[in-house]
């Protein structure tokens, strides 16, 4: 059976992650990803013909609420668990392409 | 090589526009435009673990009344989907957005294009999704982060590559911006960056009978009017010559970047890192779908108003004004709720019209209010309108008048009296005046009925005797009706 996954594959995933990874993890989440995929691989194994695809596990929809404000943090409170921070802002390395992607 | 060239440009848009809720998408912090960094963020924006986000139901409500109006088509099953986001300034490391079942598709704008005409440009997609926050590039070696924006609503608006130039772009943006504040669903306010462009630009070049298309540039984040028009104009120019010395066309993956640089009035390539649109799309398991009831939809769709363009089509067929003077009046839509109810009183249009392009939107403009704010009532101003029609008041002193109404609140009828601005018209009493006139400017009398080149200028001399004589009262139109009569001619 073909491997689900393969090391260069886990290294593009890390780096879209922000994440850093050894050669010994790569190696590691290789295999452990590939068995997760082989596991799930046993749907496949299901007659869907005629099922509607899902779009949520739960048979919930509608769940709002209203357009109220509610009190936020605060500045201090909103960075104080962060790495670096000035006081007003959040510290981040130096962005150098467009800044922002939304 | 060689052989005339011709080319067309192809421009297609991608748009945000924020709408105007109280508080944020998927939690109660508030919208809040200028205040203390970091101020408006809680663990749901601030994508801390273990947090829920709940929907906005007036976001979702704005995004479906501003779907209605541009034609789409309301999907009655909708989800939430991550989409894959590596900046600090969307700390969840996703963006919440909808890719494959957006609440709306398939609609169209129509834009004013020259001499009355309207163009139709299709749009693919709206979409509600959250904004993210702002960086601040500060001089030293780090960026600061401010998140009071992450999490804000915004309608994406995507449309079809039907737009050929800057200038149409231009008017799309324009004529969204009218048709958002129009519903109320955002406030569209360039200055806080409510509304944002994104064109995807390329020429189609046909040279010796052959066509070529020159490579995709995107422009990225363009958030004023004209740098939305230069930059396509810019991107035209610069793409031509391109093409011209290197003839590269497009291709798959030749598509780039670039940014508006406004000082320089020109585009700039953006580096991009090769897996910047590896958005890896999942369903998002936080937010249930969204179910829409016919009877919601119908409530929805009942805030729906005349849109700017048709009203505006409207003004020019019915009433006879000009296009200028329509756009004006249907620039905001108290202005035209105001002119519309004006009008339903019984105003003559164009004298309406008038009344408020010259003189009620000038004085709100300088007290930075509505024209319904000014404490004149539709009613008024078509009474008024009416006052001039019949020559009870000139056109210059209906000005005067509802200048006087902004400030005592009086009726116009009242006002013109108070004033000493009604004019005479009554024929009889201004009968005896041209009389006494006559009588005692007998020279002129003998140029008029004399004929020739003093005729003229005898009569304007005797019509300013008149008005003297009533200071200024009497209905011009009148008395030269009178004179013309008692000497004949005229």
């Amino acid at each position: 059976m073909d491997k689900k996954i393969d090391q260069e594959q886990v290294r593009k995933v890390a780096r879209l992650s922000r994440l850093e990874l050894t050669e010994a993890e790569v190696e590691e989440f290789t295999g452990q990803l590939g068995a997760i995929l082989e596991y799930v691989e046993k749907m496949n194994e299901l007659n869907t013909d005629g099922v509607e695809p899902l779009a949520h596990c739960l048979a919930v929809s509608n769940v709002f609420r209203e357009d109220i404000v509610e009190e936020s943090l605060g500045t201090e409170r909103a960075l104080a668990n962060a790495p670096q921070q000035d006081g007003e802002f959040f510290r981040v390395p130096k962005i150098l392409d467009g800044g922002s992607g939304a | 090589m060689g052989g005339p060239v011709e080319h067309k440009v192809i421009v297609g848009l991608e748009i945000h526009v924020q709408l105007c809720t109280r508080s944020k998408m998927f939690c109660g912090c508030a919208v809040e435009f200028g205040a203390e960094p970091n101020s408006r963020v809680c663990p749901v924006c601030l994508g801390m673990p273990g947090v829920l986000p709940v929907m906005n139901r007036q976001a979702f409500e704005y995004a479906v009344l501003a779907a209605l109006a541009l034609n789409c088509e309301i999907a009655r099953f909708t989800k939430w989907d991550r989409k894959g986001y590596y900046y600090p300034d969307l700390p969840k490391n996703y963006q919440i957005s909808q890719y494959d079942m957006p609440l709306s598709a398939n609609g169209f704008i129509e834009i004013p294009v020259g001499g009355g005409g309207t163009k139709r440009i299709r749009i693919i997609r709206a979409h509600l999704e959250e904004d993210a926050g702002k960086n601040v590039h500060s001089t030293g070696g780090f960026s600061q982060v401010d998140l009071n924006r992450t999490g804000t609503p915004l309608l994406e608006i995507v449309t079809e590559p039907d737009i050929n130039s800057g200038a149409e772009a231009k008017a799309l943006a324009v004529e969204l911006q009218r048709i958002v504040r129009y519903l109320g669903v955002s406030e569209g306010d360039m200055q806080k960056g409510h509304m944002r462009f994104e064109p995807n630009i390329n020429l189609i070049v046909t040279r010796d009978g052959t066509e070529y298309r020159t490579p995709i540039v995107e422009i990225k984040n363009l958030n004023s009017f004209r740098a939305l028009e230069r930059g396509i104009d810019y991107e035209e120019q610069r793409q031509l010559d391109e093409f011209l010395e290197t003839g590269q066309v497009m291709e798959s993956g030749n598509k780039t970047t670039r940014g508006w640089d406004d000082e320089r009035q020109m585009t700039v390539l953006q580096r991009e890192k090769e897996e910047a649109h590896d958005y890896r799309y999942f369903p998002e398991p936080d937010l249930v779908p969204v179910e829409l009831a016919e009877g919601r939809l119908n409530e929805i769709a009942s805030r729906l108003c005349e849109l700017p363009i048709s009203r505006q089509v409207r003004y020019v067929k019915e009433f006879g004004l000009s296009e200028y003077d329509a756009g004006v009046l249907t620039g905001e839509r108290a202005t035209a709720e105001f002119f519309d109810r004006a009008v339903e009183s019984g105003g003559e249009a164009k004298r309406v019209c008038n009344l408020l392009t010259q003189t009620g939107l000038k004085i709100a403009n300088e007290r930075g209010c509505g024209i319904g704010d000014l404490g004149f009532s539709p009613k008024g101003v078509a009474e008024l309108a009416a006052m001039v029609e019949a020559g009870d008041v000139s056109a210059t002193a209906s000005a005067q008048i509802l200048e006087a109404m902004v400030e005592t609140g009086k009726e116009p009828r009242v006002l013109a009296e108070e004033l000493s601005l009604l004019q005479k018209s009554d024929a009889g009493e201004l009968e005896a005046v041209v009389e006494q006139v006559l009588a005692e400017n007998r020279q002129a009398v003998e140029d008029v009925t004399a004929g020739g080149k003093k005729s003229k200028k005898a009569m304007g001399f005797l019509l300013g005797q008149v008005m003297q004589k009533t200071r200024g009262q009497a209905n011009p139109k009148v008395v030269s009706q009178i004179l013309a009569a008692k000497l004949g001619g005229g």
